[in-house]
């Protein structure tokens, strides 16, 4: 049986989408909660080390799986009844792995994405955990020992699996817009747009929640849109107009500005349809109460535009938590390039049957994908010189 | 055809002057909440220069505008570069003008207007004739001598003026030099060797001294207190709490309006709440003694006040627009028949407004129209965004369709100067908005905002300004009188106003 929490496609059940504010380039939208409940809260933890070493199988130091970053803060989640008021801010830090010195830089050691600390609470890195799922994808490697591939490839899998992402605070408006914004008083999202391109989208249970972790949003990563399109000029501040023809009285003139609102958040979820309304593909992470965490992603498809995630939604299917970032087109087509691969048996003619092209040509993309290393150094070197004396 | 240029002529002067009063009103190129202080100055200095070179006489009019004290220094900076008008009459006005300007303004600013002078290089005839006269004009000179030293020696010396007594040693020769019989300069010359000497000074000379000998914060703040002015005193209460044990006490009912409400804002809400009452009357006395020096009385009035986040100003302006508002409720609340006060983000008990939350205007403004208000002032910083630019299309239909005959008048009062447009930024077309810093100004900035509508034509903005100027020479004629009649020089009141 099928579990209703999992995600099968994203809707944003129980929120609703205020207008924009704009600061250059940058759209801000809010994204309200009628009815809050008091049993899931998020707080914040800060870490200030250079790197962050997650075991992701195994123990803290014994060799395994390992995923490393730079992790600013990590959250803590706190579910059931009337615990939250004992966690809110009064809590002492407990130690939260462990931290050790190399050289001048600190590296923090921490057990798994996401940790049980309580009966009811738990430690999770946000959005680095949608993100291993997105390395994770194909990490064995072939599952069939073709010749073409590398002894590492067939032994290690992909491993090192490398994405790069961008820091908030490297776009200075970014910024500017988190400084300005205001936050609404039932707010606990936001949808953040860079040249009305949909960048990510940030959710959480309770407005109060969420006023602690505006600022945290600075230290998130982003795709690297985020750069590339703050080169363009400031999006425009849109403005909607009112019917003269339709108001009367004060009355019309109040149910204008209400339908004026209902418009903004129209447009808002149109702006957003690229995440919500999609279908997703989603895995279950960890059970907590009637919350279910899990990470997603979208189709994958080069030709579309492609999030990765994670959520928590209740028993009763409302999203209580969700946290996104958008793939690059680069991103994307190295994980559809895997994903074909894997759906051909990692076999490399039948891989560039689906792409419709030859094995030399798939070669050639999968080296400049940064897939090289899975590959036999002469099977590399043959493409790469048929392709030259072929043109 | 010539009848056509001449009108839009008329009217492209009567705008630009509308645009650089209001903008003289709200601009103190400082940092606003979205707008950096670079951007501010550029702004507002271009604009002055424009008006100065196109509209010379108007120019130096706007002096008695009412506009604020950056702006009041910066055009007499600008008047005193430029040299004298040809006119007589002109010429005359304007020395006028500038001495009585340079009188009225807090001492701190009149000095460094003078000390600008150097700075940029001014040093005509009537730069030092003015610089002279102001100086005569003081009634303690070596109280200047002390608290504002510096810059009353770079006036003397680019001025070439002569001081009398003891004061050119002090200043020129170098106060080592010898003793003096002046009270006030023998402190000075002492406060360097002995500490007990230091607290017969000014407490921002007082504050190196003391720093200097080492003594204790709080047993420097203790022993300073009787020295303190008002405004130092306001300006201390927290770190003088912090560092002294004992803020330093503060007499809430000589305290200026804005000031006041500034002061409020800056208290913590457990504060505000135990001492809701005492702050609650000492602002409504602020608000009665600034109607009992500029009678308004006005019909039905709402106010509809921001309170969003973006009224927390900045750094260099902090909560002032949050405090305009504040300071506004009462004044308005005072001058008027029946009040009503519509916020943004609404508050149970108005001491304890907090800036918070998004810019709703349209929600309180509706309410205030089916109220039925004569009068409705919004005071906001005119970003409205939830939803954008409702505001402009709600008043352009009201006025279109349910109140052409304009029974209601709307008026938008903007203490945030918006550098891009040169203006402070308005809600629309169906709406004048007008600048503010002080709500003090609020009597002034009413009366000013039909020019702001665009209505009247200019030759009324010049009766308006040239009666502003009568009024201001008049002003200035009482207050020389008053200290020509007192005779013996007493220790001058020092009004601190510091832009913040």
């Amino acid at each position: 049986m099928r579990d209703a929490r999992l995600l099968a496609k994203l809707e944003p059940a129980g929120l609703r989408l205020a207008p924009s504010q704009v600061w250059g380039g940058i759209r801000l939208v809010p994204v309200l909660r009628d009815s809050v409940r008091d049993d899931l809260r998020f707080n914040r933890r800060t870490y200030d080390d250079h790197l962050t070493v997650v075991s992701l199988e195994g123990e803290l130091k014994a060799p395994g799986l390992k995923y490393c970053t730079y992790v600013p803060h990590g959250l803590v989640v706190t579910w059931g009844q009337r615990q939250a008021d004992a966690v809110q801010g009064t809590q002492l830090q407990a130690p939260d792995g462990k931290r050790v010195k190399v050289g001048p830089f600190s590296v923090r050691l921490l057990h798994r994405m996401v940790h049980r600390e309580d009966r009811n609470q738990l430690r999770m890195l946000p959005l680095h955990l949608a993100m291993e799922g997105f390395l994770a994808l194909h990490f064995g490697g072939p599952d069939v020992a073709w010749t073409e591939y590398s002894r590492e490839a067939l032994s290690h899998g992909l491993s090192p699996r490398i994405e790069s992402a961008v820091p908030g605070w490297a776009s200075s408006a970014l910024d500017g817009a988190l400084r300005t914004f205001e936050v609404h008083e039932r707010q606990v999202g936001l949808l953040l747009f860079n040249a009305d391109v949909l960048l990510s989208a940030f959710v959480v249970s309770h407005p109060d929640d969420y006023r602690v972790l505006h600022r945290t949003l600075l230290e998130d990563f982003y795709g690297e849109l985020l750069l590339q399109y703050g080169f363009l000029g400031a999006a425009p501040e849109l403005g909607l107009s009112l019917d003269d023809a339709r108001i009367s009285s004060l009355d019309d003139l109040r149910a204008a500005v209400t339908r004026m609102r209902d418009d903004w958040a129209d447009f808002h979820a149109f702006m957003a349809g690229g995440l919500f309304g999609t279908d997703v593909t989603s895995e279950r992470i960890y059970e907590a109460g009637p919350f279910l965490l899990q990470r997603f992603h979208t189709s994958l498809k080069p030709s579309e535009e492609n999030h990765l995630g994670e959520a928590i939604v209740r028993d009763d299917g409302t999203l209580e938590y969700l946290k996104t970032y958008r793939l690059s087109a680069a991103q994307t087509r190295r994980a559809y390039l895997l994903q074909q691969l894997a759906l051909s048996g990692w076999k490399l003619e039948g891989a560039a049957e689906r792409f419709n092209t030859t094995r030399d040509d798939l070669v050639l993309r999968l080296r400049n994908a940064g897939f090289g290393y899975l590959l036999k150094e002469h099977v590399l070197e043959e493409a790469t010189r048929r392709a030259r004396r072929g043109r | 055809m010539a009848a056509v240029m001449e009108v839009r002529s008329e009217q492209v002067a009567r705008e630009d002057l509308v645009m650089f009063v209001n903008a003289c009103f709200s601009c103190t190129g400082q940092r606003e909440f979205y707008g950096d202080a670079r951007g501010q100055s550029v702004s507002i200095e271009f604009l002055h220069q424009y008006i100065l070179g196109n509209y010379r006489r108007l120019y130096a009019r706007t002096l008695a505008a009412g506009i604020n004290h950056f702006n009041q220094a910066q055009i007499v900076l600008n008047l005193l570069a430029s040299g004298s008008p040809a006119a007589p009459e002109d010429r005359e006005e304007e020395g006028a003008l500038i001495a009585a300007t340079l009188r009225a303004l807090p001492p701190p600013r009149a000095f460094r207007v003078l000390e600008s002078l150097r700075a940029r290089r001014i040093n005509n005839r009537r730069a030092r004739a003015i610089v002279r006269e102001y100086l005569e004009g003081r009634a303690d000179l070596a109280f200047d001598a002390v608290k504002y030293r510096s810059k009353l020696r770079a006036a003397v010396v680019h001025g070439h003026v002569k001081l009398p007594g003891e004061l050119g040693p002090f200043l020129i020769h170098g106060w080592k030099k010898r003793t003096y019989t002046q009270p006030l300069l023998e402190a000075f010359r002492q406060a360097h060797y002995t500490q007990d000497a230091v607290y017969a000074l000014p407490y921002t000379v007082a504050e190196g001294l003391a720093a200097k000998h080492g003594i204790p914060r709080d047993v420097f703040l203790q022993r300073i207190e009787p020295r303190l002015t008002p405004a130092e005193r306001l300006r201390l209460q927290e770190s003088a709490a912090r560092d002294g044990g004992k803020a330093p006490a503060v007499d809430l009912e000589r305290a200026p309006l804005t000031k006041l409400a500034l002061y409020i804002l800056s208290l913590k809400q457990e504060e505000r709440r135990t001492r809701r009452d005492a702050l609650h009357t000492a602002l409504e006395r602020a608000a009665a003694r600034v109607l009992g020096r500029a009678p308004v009385s006005l019909g039905r009035v709402a106010a509809v006040l921001d309170s969003s986040y973006s009224s927390s100003g900045s750094l260099e302006k902090r909560r002032r627009p949050l405090g305009v508002a504040l300071a506004a409720h009462y004044l308005l609340s005072a001058a008027s028949r029946d009040y009503r006060a519509f916020w943004t983000c609404p508050v149970e008990d108005v001491v304890q407004v907090q800036a918070r939350g998004q810019t709703d205007i349209t929600t309180p403004l509706l309410e205030a129209l089916a109220w039925g208000a004569e009068l409705v002032v919004i005071v906001s910083d005119g970003y409205d965004n939830d939803p954008p630019k409702a505001v402009a299309e709600l008043t352009r239909v009201y006025r279109a369709k349910l109140d052409p005959a304009r029974r209601t008048a709307l008026v938008h009062v903007n203490p945030v100067f918006d550098a891009e447009e040169y203006a402070p930024r308005s809600f629309g077309t169906a709406v004048p908005t007008v600048g503010v810093r002080d709500a003090e100004d609020l009597p002034t900035v009413l009366g000013f905002a039909r020019f702001a509508e665009g209505t009247a034509p200019l030759s009324e903005l010049e009766g308006y300004l040239s009666a502003r100027v009568r009024g201001l020479r008049e002003r200035d004629a009482r207050r020389r009188q008053r200290d020509a009649a007192v005779a013996a020089p007493v220790e001058p009141v020092v009004a601190e106003e510091g832009e913040g």
